[in-house]
């Protein structure tokens, strides 16, 4: 079964990277952005017996490891299409 | 003092340490490999700087979660102190071991360079040595150094004299101009409740001998070897 992780930083903390890319955007001729973050994707395939059961071991590597509680959040969508 | 150099693949200042606690300070000292899990024979682990498992995911964020990482908990609780420089400082807080997390220097560059210290807390295994109030000179090398913390932990730190060294000019200033990283609250290094785990960005073991530029990192090493009382455990205050 196929999965996606979206990890973002939350809403509040300072994303640098998303700044600094939004700048060089400016620059390359797109003064309309106002804002732009960035995070990352992880994409798994995993066994499982159904989508809810699927869904409950991505969400337990969530906060085991794949995002940090301090200073990000994250979204599943499981199954994928 | 018996001393633990955990080596995790990427990790860079393990030879460092290493050099510092067996030839400078002539204490016995081994290399902990990242699979160990047996620390018995160990009175502090050093968990060096470099790039544990390339850094990959968030820095520190797999070593966080390795077996001899797993085995710290254990280790603190029989008595054993913890050092995590650079690198070994984002793994304790992405093992949970101490609170808050190190993200992108705000300035987005990699800071490689001398900084001055500001010792808060001198009631701790790591800095009885030290005057409240010196100022020590570390030089800093990273590029996820900006300590961030939730305002409750931050305030709960506070209250608890956790917060051990602050970024601060060359007289003891704590301004936004001596922060290189944009660490809240200028924070450099922080200890656990029971101040026997402490977390610095700076680089203790590159300022060693006066070959190096400086010898206020010793401070830190003769604080611990001033820790380790007659029946071989360390004090915690």
């Amino acid at each position: 079964m196929k999965a996606r992780v979206l990890i973002r930083l939350k809403r509040g903390i300072l994303d640098v990277q998303g700044s600094a890319v939004l700048r060089a955007l400016a620059g390359l001729g797109y003064p309309e952005l106002r804002e732009l973050r960035v995070g990352k994707v992880v994409e798994l395939d995993l066994d499982a017996a159904d989508p809810t059961a699927a869904a409950a071991r991505v969400e337990e590597m969530c906060r085991k490891l794949l995002a940090n509680p301090v200073t990000e959040d994250f979204s599943i969508e499981c199954p994928l299409p | 003092m018996r001393f633990g150099v955990v080596v995790f693949p990427g990790t860079w200042s393990d030879c460092d340490f290493h050099y510092v606690i067996g030839e400078v300070l002539q204490q016995p000292v081994k290399y902990v490999w990242h699979r160990d899990r047996n620390l018995a024979e160990f009175d502090c682990i050093v968990l060096p700087g470099g790039f544990s498992y390339g850094d990959y995911l968030r820095a520190g964020a797999i070593a966080g979660r390795s077996p001899v990482v797993e085995a710290l908990p254990e280790f603190v609780a029989r008595g054993g102190v913890v050092l995590g420089s650079c690198n070994g400082f984002q793994i304790l807080c992405e093992a949970g071991l101490l609170p808050g997390a190190l993200m992108r220097n705000e300035c987005l560059q990699y800071r490689c360079q001398s900084t001055h210290l500001l010792v808060e807390n001198t009631d701790t295994a790591f800095t009885r040595g030290i005057r409240p109030g010196q100022v020590l000179r570390m030089p800093i090398s990273h590029g996820e150094g900006k300590y961030h913390a939730e305002p409750h932990v931050l305030a709960t730190l506070k209250k608890q004299n956790q917060i051990v060294l602050r970024y601060c000019t060359e007289d003891g200033g704590v301004t936004r101009a001596a922060n290189p990283n944009g660490s809240v609250e200028n924070i450099a290094g922080i200890v656990n409740d029971e101040g026997t785990v402490f977390g610095l960005m700076p680089h203790p073991e590159r300022a060693a001998e006066t070959a190096m530029g400086g010898t206020d990192g010793l401070m830190i090493f003769h604080s611990l070897l001033g820790s380790l009382v007659e029946d071989g455990s360390v004090l915690k205050r």
